[in-house]
């Protein structure tokens, strides 16, 4: 507890720092993930060859991926850049399989009704498949952000700056309480994150409040319990 | 790409056999590390997870699990753990590690590969006759193999990725050369030993897939959730839909 | 024979599903219990083999209270056909048939050659014992679940609306086969349906249920047509609505049977044209 009042300054940087750091991937992974999903489950001949690509992209460990990707898009082992661009692809992996999985379960005779009542084409996703979907969305969106917050320390054996650097320093030091630190805020900023996440569901999802459609349920229920990182 | 050919290089040189680092006893242990492992995390989560799918009870802890899996960071209890043990014993940290972050998915996938069993399969089997240990391993089990694997999968390939931080706490393994490349400076040293260890991944994932494809085929039909059929029975009446849940 | 005495069941959540339920379903006939959703009519069937347990009163097989025998013992000698099949999706045809007799012991040969029998007394071609459920149309996963509960030679055979997901030119052949199958084998059925002609037409007794499994009226097809005891049962038998009055009409000097709407039923003959 020493080591925490002697540092606190460096612990309040180190996550706010982190935290910025974490916010970037996950918002573009969601962003380019929901179209690519949208894509896959649209069109049957895309969506075997997407699947696998972003399953295999999901399958590098992380450490790896922050090696091999400077020299593949010609940035510094050291740049920020690295971490943001590496964790936004697992993100983008992440999200895309779960946007796919959202888009299905949604139910196939409210599509069809609402397709009875005139909707049809983009019309229909934006009013009826993409809220629909939301739920889902919602759950790969957390599954990401909580998977992206712990990514981020590992950057930290490449240079980046971030909590990670509290386990390295405490390991060299021997300090536990350092360690732990870094730990339990990496936690508070994942919790913190999927707190925001399900409020913001609840604001723009307000029907999801109370009693829900079984499908969707059990979708973002599977995403949540079987979708990991690497 | 110039480095790209020089980590083919290393890869390739004689030294990778005959050196004092060589990479066939680096693969072996890193497989090593992650088969002991698995193996550990199966057999805590496995019954756990059968458990919590027969009876239904615990489910929250199966997803608390995941949540936490996900949430805590690899590297800091690697490092948390060697300093509690002690740097000496950084296997066992190392291997306490990948059990914890193992754990979760193989239960997850245990579980909800039983908890998706058709209820009414279950129902029937047990309206035949059938012991709640005859169900659990003549019907839940199998039919929840596919999901089972993909548990597996996750969690074999949670423990690879974990393996190559642990070459930071002394482990050895494949992350060894990505560690001693980015401390020296030796690019074509910490490419080659991101190559091998993406490929040691792909392998694995690979096995796995193809296990699952087996095994789905094994049971007779595609997706486990939904069986297909020709004709679309009509929902549970609610007191068959109460008479299920009484006797779940 | 079953009786049924004072039978209550009442879930953990409170609600009453069977109220004081009384009957006996006599041996080698087919009892048929008929109501809507609500009248508790699976929850009675599946307190004969104690898939529910009577929280109030006894239910006995033979004089036998099913409350102290072996749950499992008890199932497996009592045949069990469900709505939706519940076809052991991994397991072939004939495997799906002979499941119990193979869990009591039965070696594979011996359980081999009577599944096979049985397909052939449900109507199913041998062809198709190598294949899996999911292979099969809907009529035919009915046909194997009905050969699956016959497995054991059961005295008792329970059916949960076991023709409710089919579409209706198979049910009218399954319910054919039914009684084609009874007429050999002469087992003490207990046939759940919420559908009234369906009952009608494989009842030996037709037990009509309102909600909570209130007896509403029981006797043979022909007693409940000929005296609707209330209402209810005139409503839920559709006497009210002139389905079931038929009246003959003459024309082109042939007898024309209609109903109360004067929609043609059929052609009255005389009895000896007729067979």
């Amino acid at each position: 507890m020493n080591w925490v009042a002697a540092n606190l300054d460096l612990i309040v940087e180190l996550t706010l720092t982190h935290a910025r750091l974490s916010l970037l991937p996950i918002l573009i992974g969601f962003v380019i993930a929901v179209p690519l999903g949208a894509f896959a489950w649209r069109f049957r001949w895309a969506r075997g060859l997407t699947l696998t690509v972003v399953g295999l992209l999901y399958t590098i460990p992380s450490l790896a991926l922050f090696v091999l990707l400077p020299p593949i898009i010609g940035i510094s082992f050291l740049s920020e850049l690295n971490v943001t661009i590496a964790l936004s692809i697992y993100a983008v992996a992440l999200m895309t399989r779960s946007a796919t999985e959202a888009l299905e379960s949604v139910d196939p005779d409210v599509r069809g009704a609402a397709a009875a009542m005139g909707y049809s084409g983009w019309g229909r996703f934006w009013a009826v498949d993409l809220p629909l979907a939301g739920p889902v969305l919602l759950a790969g969106l957390r599954v990401v952000s909580v998977s992206t917050v712990s990514l981020v320390t590992v950057g930290v054996l490449v240079g980046s700056r971030n909590l990670g650097y509290l386990f390295l320093n405490g390991l060299q030091r021997g300090i536990v309480a350092e360690i732990a630190t870094g730990i339990v805020m990496t936690v508070v900023i994942a919790v913190v994150f999927d707190l925001l996440l399900a409020l913001a569901g609840r604001l723009v999802m307000p029907w999801t409040r109370g009693a829900d459609g079984g499908r969707t349920r059990r979708a973002a229920r599977r995403i949540a319990l079987t979708e990991g990182p690497a | 790409m110039n480095l790209f050919q020089d980590a083919l290089a290393w890869l390739t040189d004689p030294e990778r056999s005959a050196g004092p680092n060589p990479l066939v006893d680096r693969i072996g242990e890193h497989l090593w590390y992650t088969l002991l492992a698995l193996v550990v995390s199966a057999l805590i989560a496995i019954p756990l997870g059968y458990l919590i799918g027969h009876t239904g009870r615990g489910r929250q802890l199966a997803v608390l699990g995941s949540g936490a899996a996900r949430a805590l960071p690899s590297l800091g209890l690697l490092t948390i753990f060697t300093l509690l043990v002690g740097v000496g014993n950084a296997q066992v940290a190392a291997i306490a590690v990948f059990v914890i972050l193992g754990v979760p998915s193989i239960l997850a996938g245990a579980y909800a590969g039983v908890e998706a069993v058709d209820r009414t399969v279950v129902d029937a089997a047990r309206a035949m006759g059938m012991t709640e240990t005859q169900i659990l391993f003549r019907v839940e089990a199998p039919l929840g193999l596919p999901l089972l694997l993909g548990g597996l999968r996750s969690a074999a390939l949670q423990i690879i990725a974990t393996a190559v931080l642990a070459a930071y706490v002394g482990l050895g393994g494949l992350g060894i050369y990505i560690q001693r490349g980015i401390s020296l400076r030796t690019y074509d040293e910490m490419l080659g030993g991101a190559i091998l260890i993406v490929l040691l991944a792909l392998a694995v994932d690979a096995l796995f897939a193809i296990g699952e494809r087996v095994a789905r085929r094994a049971i007779g039909s595609g997706p486990t959730r939904s069986r297909p059929r020709p004709d679309r029975p009509e929902p549970l009446t609610t007191d068959q839909q109460s008479t299920l849940e009484e006797i779940r | 024979m079953i009786e049924f005495r004072g039978v209550g069941k009442r879930f953990a959540d409170g609600t009453d599903a069977v109220i004081d339920f009384s009957l006996v379903m006599p041996s080698h006939q087919v009892t048929v219990l008929v109501g809507s959703s609500g009248s508790g009519k699976t929850t009675i069937l599946r307190m004969i083999n104690r898939m529910v347990d009577a929280t109030e009163g006894e239910v006995e097989i033979d004089g036998e209270n099913v409350a102290t025998l072996e749950p499992v013992q008890l199932r497996r000698r009592i045949g069990y056909v469900m709505q939706s099949a519940g076809l052991l999706p991994h397991r072939r045809v004939l495997d799906n048939i002979t499941t119990v007799p193979r869990l009591n012991g039965m070696g594979r040969a011996t359980a081999d050659e009577l599944g096979l029998s049985l397909m052939d007394t449900v109507g199913l071609d041998r062809s198709l014992a190598r294949r899996y459920p999911h292979q099969l149309s809907g009529g035919q996963q009915q046909r194997v679940g009905v050969a699956r509960g016959l497995a054991v030679d059961p005295n008792i055979l329970l059916m949960d609306e076991p023709f409710g997901a089919v579409d209706p030119i198979v049910r009218a052949d399954l319910q054919a086969e039914l009684m084609r199958l009874q007429r050999d084998i002469g087992k003490t059925v207990v046939f759940v349906t919420h559908d009234i002609d369906e009952a009608f037409l494989l009842g030996d007794q037709v037990v009509i249920l309102a909600t909570g499994g209130v007896i509403a009226q029981k006797g043979t097809p022909a007693e409940i047509l000929a005296n609707p005891a209330s209402d209810f049962v005139a409503d839920f038998i559709g006497a009210d609505r002139g389905r079931r009055s038929l009246r003959i009409v003459e024309q082109a000097g042939r007898r024309i049977v209609v109903d109360g709407d004067g929609r043609a039923a059929g052609v009255l003959t005389d009895d000896s044209a007729a067979r």
